[in-house]
């Protein structure tokens, strides 16, 4: 099989990282305690950080195609795709319901992450965001899973919670391991994750900390389509809000 | 060579908005100067991803070569390798602690994924005091943690190890 251009690919990397970077936003001044509304608002940043270079290198890879009729802009990229567009996976788009299932949305997926950036690519510049975003997630991670730990061995009422975030999430997590066509040629020639290398790796680390946490993974139907465009309700309501601006008033700056 | 060591020169004069009296050499971002017919490129590297601070510091980069009359100031970012706090200078750390931020350990200890492990303790910047506790991993900025000291009960940032 012929490796295709990563254009997909790495916009699905973008999406992932900045609709995620969107949703923990939403909690910045809405915190249960100024340091963890600081802490979670970094991690926003972090992410949305990330999501700029892949979009950056996504929007040159397209521009070097030439089939775009304007110039492509990180910013068109985020702001002017419409949900069918967006290749982010269903874990990071749910809403945020409580601090409970904010913190297992993000535990869960920066396991994922973190075992994904390891990897590296044969793509140079694929290689360096990961190199770099590595730093950052391996905080993400560890700041996430002692807040798993701490609420779901923690009272009756923050131990219940989790458990019905992790009954509402862990849906969300087949995916992830789940490659889409444009992942699957990339993978052979090493420039995407081969994701069945890491998925153990993340199902231990998972399990790890969801065993010292007391909660039960529950049996659910794993749900797929994010990767090719098929999303959840709530990616079109994050969508209006992030996109209001540039979509009303196309090309305002402030 | 002489032209591009008064671009160096001029870079210190160039701060972190952040954290005012670091320069950008002292932060150690600062990859690389190359002159070409005249024009200077600078190379630079981002400390964190997400950092507001980074686009105003490349325009600070841009202004202060433009007021001192170069033109046509290419800045290039790169990530690779990897930003680390062991690229910062030793005049920058004396200078921390003298700010009242605890700089990063001289033995990097950077994170990793270890539940409820922590770093060495870090001394307080004020009373010198390694009795202190970790509030928060993720400080007033990106690249700082935030930490009590339990001898003169002041709270500090500490510029963590990355």
């Amino acid at each position: 099989m012929k490796p295709q251009h990563p254009i997909d690919y790495v916009l699905h990397l973008a999406d992932n990282a900045l609709v995620l970077g969107h949703r923990n936003s939403e909690w910045t001044g809405h915190g249960p305690i100024l340091e963890q509304d600081i802490a979670l608002s970094n991690i926003a940043l972090d992410l949305i950080g990330q999501a700029r270079y892949l979009y950056q290198y996504a929007a040159r890879l397209m521009n070097v195609t030439g089939d775009a009729k304007q110039e492509v802009t990180e910013d068109i990229l985020a702001y002017l795709r419409d949900s069918w567009d967006f290749r982010n996976c269903l874990l990071v788009e749910q809403a945020n319901g409580d601090w409970g299932k904010t913190v297992l949305r993000q535990f869960l997926f920066s396991a994922y992450q973190y075992f994904f950036y390891r990897e590296g690519s044969r793509d140079a510049e694929l290689a360096a965001i990961a190199e770099k975003s590595l730093k950052e997630v391996t905080y993400h991670l560890r700041w996430s899973s002692e807040w798993v730990i701490r609420l779901g061995n923690g009272t009756e009422e923050s131990h219940s919670r989790m458990e019905k975030a992790l009954d509402q999430l862990w849906m969300y997590t087949g995916e992830l391991f789940l490659p889409a066509d444009y992942e699957q040629s990339l993978a052979q020639a090493g420039i995407a994750v081969d994701l069945a290398a890491i998925q153990p790796l993340w199902e231990e680390r998972v399990r790890e900390v969801l065993t010292e946490a007391t909660l039960t993974i529950p049996a659910s139907a794993m749900q797929k389509g994010g990767k090719q465009g098929r999303h959840t309700e709530q990616l079109g309501y994050l969508l209006a809000e992030m996109q209001f601006l540039q979509r009303a008033y196309p090309d305002c700056e402030w | 060579m002489e032209e591009t060591k008064t671009i160096w020169s001029l870079l210190e004069l160039v701060t972190d908005p952040e954290v005012p009296v670091l320069s950008v050499i002292d932060l150690g971002i600062i990859r690389g100067v190359r002159m070409e017919a005249g024009h200077p490129e600078i190379v630079i590297t981002p400390t964190y991803s997400g950092c507001p601070a980074m686009d105003m510091i490349r325009m600070n980069i841009r202004m202060t070569l433009l007021q001192h009359g170069y033109t046509d100031i290419k800045i290039t970012t790169v990530l690779s390798p990897a930003w680390t706090t062991d690229w910062m200078s030793e005049k920058g750390k004396e200078k921390l602690t003298a700010y009242g931020i605890a700089p990063p350990m001289p033995v990097p200890v950077v994170c990793h994924p270890g539940l409820f492990l922590r770093e060495e303790a870090i001394a307080c910047p004020r009373c010198g005091s390694y009795h202190t506790t970790l509030i928060s991993e993720f400080g007033s900025t990106a690249c700082k943690s935030l930490y009590r000291c339990e001898d003169c009960h002041e709270p500090f940032d500490y510029f963590k190890c990355h």
